[in-house]
């Protein structure tokens, strides 16, 4: 217990005394917290159109002012040459060009139906997929308002007009920064809780000194749990700056208990920090720790449902996803600060963590020699 | 010398690395308050043997016994009667030269008013009081060799183990240096040290000289000169040395 407390007492000196830290762990949550939610967003925006208008009637112009006017989409092109346009989307001045063809009102009137030409272009993926599904939904919508033009008698509505009202839970306003930044704060307390367990006691066999403490009676788990709970501490405390941060500036209360939250932190934080232990274990040099690190939380993140939702997800990606403890915290989170879940209904979560606790410092205690 | 008490001894002590054999049976005795030169040309496999008696490496074969206890099973017991300081600087240097202290102490079970005491003590020894606070990395390195090893005797260990410890450092502080180690020995501290330099195999009270692996000669320094006819240990260490065949 007492060798315990000179090994805290040396960790907590060599932390603080190291100005590089200490910047990571204060202004690298604030400034991830303040920068990502807001820019990057799911929602496209700014989607560049270019028109060809072969047409030139009230009705095209209609169209294309219900297009611009929806403010998903910035026209860059308005002509009436399909080659002009194409040329533009070459250039990558255009994602989308939408081709109205001449006598579209006519036929439109007439034959109730006419065509329409969508060309998008798919080299950014999701900005031509969400731009075309709003293009889509935006013609649907007007198609609407021409045919509801044409009733003249309401009562006798050939179409019912049958309207979905989406009424959304707990996040009612689908706001999109009360979904990322608990995710986002998971991912800065798995960094530090790896990264930099990691880190330090690779630093220790780089410079050599492990070599000396492995000659001194100290005991397995006095040193391992020397090196815990500095970074332990950290974690917690990366965690109120975060939470305060985007109260601050999001505005964002958590419906649930803080209790809760730091509670499930704490477990997690055991878990992640186990991780670091064992990676610093199969380490030799701090690139390699990086290395390693970096690979697992890359893997993590993106597999945790933070930028992409597990439901989409195929199977065996759902499977994998199980043993993915930041899954489970980005879930907690979500579920603490946004629905106010409790202890109650978050206790399988609880467990499976306690359970990646137990299993990673149970292999790092084992991994660790004090051999060489 | 006159009790002979034991405190290291190999039975055909042996480490071998696949192939290749580091250290082959070797077997030899050290007694209490002496100093021990365990000299070898690099690679002839002097780091390995020692590795194994501070017990942070298992032997392949053979039996050692350090302080008492065996290299095999009793590697914690052996780490609590030893000090070890190694040819890398194995101070923390983010710390001052008092938190070094104090940390050392403190894994070695000291409490806080003797490691303060002693603290004291050596700080006036070495003449570092002006010094006390600043960070370990700012010294001169013959400074941090003669504070490494007076953070590794401050236990009052039975046998300190020395892997080059004057490696790179110039003559005046190599001579303080072995002040330091002479005083440990007549305090009844068995110094177990590793050199290249032959001036220093002079001062020891008994010298081994390993060769590819094995030790080649084992005695005084002044039965070692008598033996090979030679005017200096160097003289020695190199009709010995020329013999070996495998090189790094």
């Amino acid at each position: 217990m007492k060798t315990l407390l000179f090994l805290l007492e040396k960790e907590f000196r060599q932390i603080f005394r190291n100005s590089s830290i200490i910047r990571i762990i204060f202004v690298m949550p604030i400034i991830q917290l303040i920068v990502l939610p807001i820019a990057a967003d799911y929602e496209v925006k700014n989607v560049n159109i270019a028109v060809v208008d072969h047409d030139h009637s009230s009705y095209s112009r209609q169209l294309v002012q219900k297009i611009i006017g929806s403010g998903y989409f910035r026209l860059v092109e308005n002509t009436d040459s399909y080659k002009k346009a194409l040329k533009s989307v070459e250039q990558n001045d255009s994602d989308v060009i939408i081709e109205i063809p001449a006598h579209f009102e006519r036929t439109l009137i007439k034959e109730n139906e006419a065509k329409l030409l969508l060309a998008i272009n798919a080299v950014n993926g999701t900005k031509g997929n969400m731009g075309g599904a709003y293009l889509n939904s935006i013609i649907k919508d007007f198609n609407q308002d021409v045919r509801t033009d044409w009733v003249t008698f309401p009562r006798m509505n050939p179409m019912p007009l049958l309207d979905i009202v989406p009424r959304f839970w707990y996040n009612t306003r689908m706001n999109y920064q009360l979904f990322m930044v608990p995710g986002i704060l998971v991912i800065l307390v798995t960094m530090v809780g790896s990264f930099l367990t990691a880190l330090n006691i690779v630093k220790e066999k780089e410079v050599g000194t492990i070599e000396q403490i492995n000659v001194t009676p100290i005991k397995k788990h006095h040193f391992i749990l020397g090196k815990l709970i500095p970074f332990w501490v950290l974690g917690l405390v990366v965690t109120a700056i975060g939470l305060t941060v985007s109260r601050v500036v999001f505005g964002i209360v958590p419906v649930g208990s803080l209790l809760v939250i730091f509670g499930f932190t704490a477990i997690f934080l055991l878990a992640v920090l186990g991780l670091g232990l064992l990676m610093s274990n199969f380490s030799d040099t701090q690139q390699q720790a990086m290395f390693f690190a970096f690979f697992m939380i890359m893997v993590f993140v993106l597999m945790g449902g933070l930028y992409t939702s597990i439901d989409g997800m195929p199977e065996w990606a759902k499977i994998m996803t199980k043993f993915n403890p930041v899954a489970y915290f980005i879930d907690v989170m979500r579920l603490v600060v946004i629905k106010g879940s409790g202890i109650y209904e978050i206790r399988n979560h609880i467990f499976a963590i306690l359970s990646f606790a137990i299993v990673f410092n149970g292999l790092a205690i084992w991994t660790y020699k004090k051999q060489v | 010398m006159e009790n002979k008490e034991i405190v290291i001894q190999a039975q055909g002590l042996t480490k071998r690395f696949g192939d290749f054999i580091a250290t082959n049976a070797i077997t030899f005795e050290v007694y209490k308050g002496e100093i021990f030169g365990f000299l070898g040309a690099n690679g002839a496999g002097k780091t390995t043997a020692m590795k194994i008696l501070i017990g942070i490496s298992k032997p392949s074969g053979g039996e050692a016994k350090v302080a008492g206890f065996d290299v095999y099973s009793e590697t914690e017991d052996i780490k609590k009667n030893i000090g070890y300081m190694s040819q890398k600087f194995s101070l923390y240097e983010d710390l001052t030269i008092r938190e070094n202290i104090r940390f050392f102490g403190g894994i070695y079970g000291l409490d806080r008013k003797t490691i303060k005491e002693k603290t004291d003590v050596l700080l006036k020894t070495l003449g570092f009081e002006a010094e006390a606070d600043k960070l370990v990395s700012s010294l001169p390195l013959g400074w941090r060799q003669k504070l490494s090893f007076s953070i590794a005797i401050l236990h009052n260990p039975k046998i300190v183990f020395l892997d080059e410890p004057t490696g790179g450092v110039d003559p005046v502080t190599r001579r303080q240096f072995w002040d330091l180690i002479y005083e440990a020995s007549n305090r009844g501290v068995t110094i177990f040290v590793t050199t290249h330099y032959m001036d220093e195999a002079e001062y020891c009270n008994r010298v081994s000289i390993m060769v590819d692996g094995k030790i080649e000669a084992l005695d005084t320094p002044k039965n070692l000169k008598k033996q090979f006819q030679a005017e200096s240990m160097d003289d020695v260490f190199h009709q010995l040395a020329r013999k070996a065949k495998r090189s790094e």
